[in-house]
């Protein structure tokens, strides 16, 4: 303990926070305005989120080159560790509001529309032909949503059950990745992180493929009933989360390649491991939830 | 720029300070950017502050006399966002920057560039949130609550108040994770937890807390955003969904928050207390326990703001049940101030005249909160005026309270100079007496059934509202004097010691007032003898 409080790490004024800061604000502006029907605010979403990236390259040049520098102490690295896993836990509630929204539809609306309880007066009133069901195929106002009617959802033992494969082998090989690492074998370490990228992305390629054949044949859709709603916010920001894991890794990778990690320091490539077992742990929430049962 | 590593050797030379914007613009320190938190808080506490004036003046007598309706209901949805985001939140984390390092025998935070962005997000996310006054449609106005299917139908500012959320949502979460990180890994060496000042453990939950709820802030509004642009139907009963759907999300965040806002409060007078009743605080470590079991338990009793609107009977008898057992940890709380105070030899400067008031006028509030969480209760008081003097004796007599005490108590650390004692006392006065002028017959008007959040009412509530309306343009008038006085503080004053309050303990005060621009570039090594409980 005492050896990490004899000297302390501060770093310099920084210009990235500020940057990154307006950038964001660029981006909600033009996200905003692009909502409200005005294809300026693309434009400048468009400039705000190529600020966003901007912003994340300097900031961890600059992380990376202080590291690279020595300047970092046993201290800095479990404050890193402290806040990548809150930040992890951050985003572990943010999937539990869409998962509480699943629940609460299959639990509670649905079976309600459908006169379920005390709410038969609510199904006589308001859609008596309406029939709870899950996967909820015909909604109850067929009117008030453009595309209504379902032919079909995805089934859990097809793509979706092949994913999950995927994605278990990946959490395996970033771990084989891990294990050389610690061993000093570099090239097993870029082979492993090289297969697991390579992963991540084949996993990405068949969920749009999924996507596309919903759209087109089974006609579900975003916009087609709760079960669309529930089904894409889920898996759309997972498959959002999937990419950005995916290219933290490449930078792993591009990183590793380069020769900058030690057996005995290497948080970034710890960090962006957990970062990829929180992804995969998401879709085994998925699977089970929104896929199977 | 030699600096990046404080090395033991040379810490005499190390303080020198960036100067001109970009000292405040890129900041890494931790007391400049509690400074920033500070001086935002209390500016928006005006600009919140202002728009309360507007609803006390158009509520000072029946029938519409100022403002058109749909403005006064934006004037009630922006104020309550204000304040809670914009005044409580900030303040608390300005503190919160300012002393965690302090208190814990650290140089500073643990992410000091994090920092600086967890501070500068806020103007930003304001910005977003306040120019939907002047746009087609108006400012925000379905309430603070932001419930569906009423603030879908907002005009152009909709996706506006929606990104504000999200911006302020990753301001605070960064800014938690940011002292967990502190709190945890840069104790000084002999810091153990249970030495802890209370305002630091009262921290450690409160970013806890914000952590696990504002995620999920921001899905609830994430959802609103798709349904109204992108033909979702999570909170429509059409396409399967549920508005009240949106409230059990948006309440299971907005529990845990109304703790995100009173838990630094009992921090601040838990550190207050003991120094001017001379006597270590009473029962630390039922404080530490009381402190996370409230925490704890927020989680659970989310639906007590949904009583009439709707549920199965299972869940109002368990989320009655819930409420009332936050009583019991509260409780252990106030029975530990008093108890605190009990023979203790007493002084009366500014900051324990506010904890005081804190401690008394905080009970009232959580006596009826008791009397709201009583569902069957509850069916009469929801909605009414009873409700909103609930939260505003909890919220200013509570949390703004605390944090005027706790900026009388600092500021002399702070700057080096002691604030003027007569105007802080006149200051306190003028405001414990307008603030119950204003609040307290709000209660009756509940009671009697004014509902909230509508500009005009039937003329059997014209009596109270008027005086609620004086003492609301008394309360708020009082605090250009708390302005004046903070003011003329930093300006200038007779000189204050190291330990500044006679009877205070903690490692803040083992510092030079105005503390070093790093606090604690040697680590101290701290003993029971020297640590604050
Ligand atoms: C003893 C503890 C407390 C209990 C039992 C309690 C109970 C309640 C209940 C049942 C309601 C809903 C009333 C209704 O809408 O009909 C309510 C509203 C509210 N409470 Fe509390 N409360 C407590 C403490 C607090 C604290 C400490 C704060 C904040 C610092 C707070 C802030 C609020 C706010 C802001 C509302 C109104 C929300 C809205 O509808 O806009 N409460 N409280
Ligand atoms: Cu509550």
């Amino acid at each position: 303990m005492s050896d990490a409080h004899s000297t302390y790490f501060i770093p310099e004024p920084s210009r990235w926070p500020i940057v990154g800061t307006l950038a964001l604000f660029v981006s909600f502006v033009g996200g905003a305005i692009m909502l409200n029907g005005s294809g300026f605010g693309t434009f400048i979403l468009g400039l705000g989120v190529a600020a966003i990236i901007y912003m994340f390259s300097g900031w961890f040049a600059d992380v990376i080159a202080e590291s690279i520098a020595g300047k970092y102490n046993q201290q800095v690295d479990v404050s890193f560790r402290w806040g990548m896993s809150w930040f992890i836990f951050s985003e572990v509630m943010f999937f539990a509001a869409f998962f509480g929204a699943l629940y609460y539809a299959r639990q509670f609306s649905v079976p309600w529309l459908g006169g379920e309880g005390a709410k038969l007066l609510t199904h006589e009133l308001l859609w008596p032909e309406f029939f709870a069901d899950w996967p909820l195929m015909v909604i109850p106002d067929l009117e008030a949503f453009a595309s209504s009617l379902y032919h079909e959802v995805i089934p859990a033992w097809g793509i979706p059950a092949i994913n999950t494969a995927i994605l278990l082998s990946s959490g395996l090989t970033v771990t084989f990745a891990h294990w050389s690492l610690k061993k000093n074998n570099r090239k097993g370490l870029c082979w492993w992180l090289f297969a697991t990228v390579l992963l991540g992305f084949i996993f990405v390629f068949l969920q749009a493929g999924e996507y596309i054949h919903s759209y087109h044949e089974l006609n579900v859709k975003f916009d087609s009933g709760i079960y669309g709603s529930t089904f894409f916010i889920l898996t759309g920001f997972h498959g959002f989360h999937v990419t950005m894991g995916a290219t933290m890794l490449m930078v792993i990778l591009a990183r590793s390649i380069k020769g900058h990690f030690s057996e005995h320091n290497h948080f970034a490539f710890e960090g962006v491991a957990w970062y990829w077992h929180f992804v995969d742990v998401v879709w085994l929430g998925l699977f089970i939830f929104v896929y199977w049962f | 720029m030699s600096e990046a590593v404080i090395h033991e050797e040379h810490h005499d030379d190390h303080d020198h300070k960036p100067t001109g914007i970009g000292r405040w613009l890129f900041s890494t320190n931790h007391k400049d950017i509690g400074t920033m938190y500070l001086v935002f808080a209390l500016v928006m506490f005006f600009i919140g502050g202002a728009m309360a004036l507007v609803i006390r003046a158009e509520l000072f007598q029946p029938g519409l006399q100022y403002v058109d309706p749909v403005f006064f209901n934006s004037m009630t949805t922006v104020h309550a966002l204000v304040m809670i985001f914009g005044v409580v939140m900030p303040a608390g984390v300005g503190l919160a920057n300012w002393l965690i390092p302090m208190m814990i025998g650290s140089p500073d935070m643990a992410l000091p560039r994090l920092n600086n962005m967890s501070f500068w997000i806020l103007p930003f996310a304001f910005a977003l949130l306040l120019s939907t006054m002047f746009m087609e449609g108006g400012a925000p106005n379905g309430g603070w609550t932001m419930y569906p299917p009423l603030t879908l139908q907002l005009g152009n500012a909709f996706p506006f108040l929606i990104f504000a959320v999200h911006f302020l949502g990753i301001s605070s979460i960064m800014g938690a994770i940011n002292i967990i990180a502190t709190v945890f890994n840069m104790r000084a060496p002999g810091m153990t937890f249970m030495r802890l000042p209370l305002f630091v453990w009262t921290w450690i939950i409160t970013a806890f807390l914000l952590i696990a709820s504002l995620p999920v802030l921001a899905g609830a509004v994430t959802m609103m955003l798709t349904d109204k642009f992108f033909g979702t139907s999570f909170f429509s009963a059409a396409g399967g969904g549920d508005p009240v759907m949106f409230q059990h999300v948006f309440w299971f965040f907005g529990h845990p928050e109304v703790y995100i806002l009173i838990l630094p409060a009992f921090g601040i007078v838990s550190q207050i207390i003991p120094t001017f009743a001379r006597k270590p605080l009473f029962g630390y470590e039922s404080m530490v326990y009381a402190t996370a079991s409230i925490a704890f338990l927020s989680f659970f009793v989310w639906a007590h703001h949904m009583f009439t609107v709707g549920m199965p009977l299972a869940g109002e008898l368990f989320f009655m049940y819930a409420t009332m057992s936050i009583a019991v940890p509260t409780g252990v709380k106030i029975f530990n101030w008093v108890a605190t105070m009990w023979r203790g030899s007493m002084t009366f400067e500014t900051p324990m005249l506010f904890s005081l008031a804190f401690v008394i006028l905080f009970s009232i509030g959580g006596f009826s909160g008791l009397m709201l969480g009583i569902t069957p209760a509850d069916f009469q008081y929801h909605d009414t005026y009873f409700v909103v003097a609930h939260f505003h004796y909890v919220l200013v007599t509570g949390a703004v309270f605390a944090l005027f005490a706790g900026t009388y108590y600092w500021l002399p650390k702070w700057t080096g100079h002691m604030y003027d004692e007569t105007l802080g006392k006149w200051h306190f006065w003028l405001s414990t007496i307008s603030v119950n002028v204003l609040f307290f017959p709000q209660h009756f008007l509940g009671l009697a059934g004014m509902p909230r959040r509508i500009p005009d009412y039937s003329v059997q509530f014209a009596d109270f509202n008027m005086i609620s309306s004086i003492g609301g343009f008394a309360f708020g008038f009082s605090q250009l004097l708390f302005l004046y006085v903070v003011i003329k503080c930093v300006r200038g004053g007779s000189k204050v010691s190291d330990q500044v309050w006679e009877g205070a303990h903690g490692l803040e005060w083992t510092l030079p007032s105005p503390p070093p621009f790093h606090s604690f570039t040697t680590p101290p090594q701290v003993t029971d003898a020297t640590a604050h409980s």
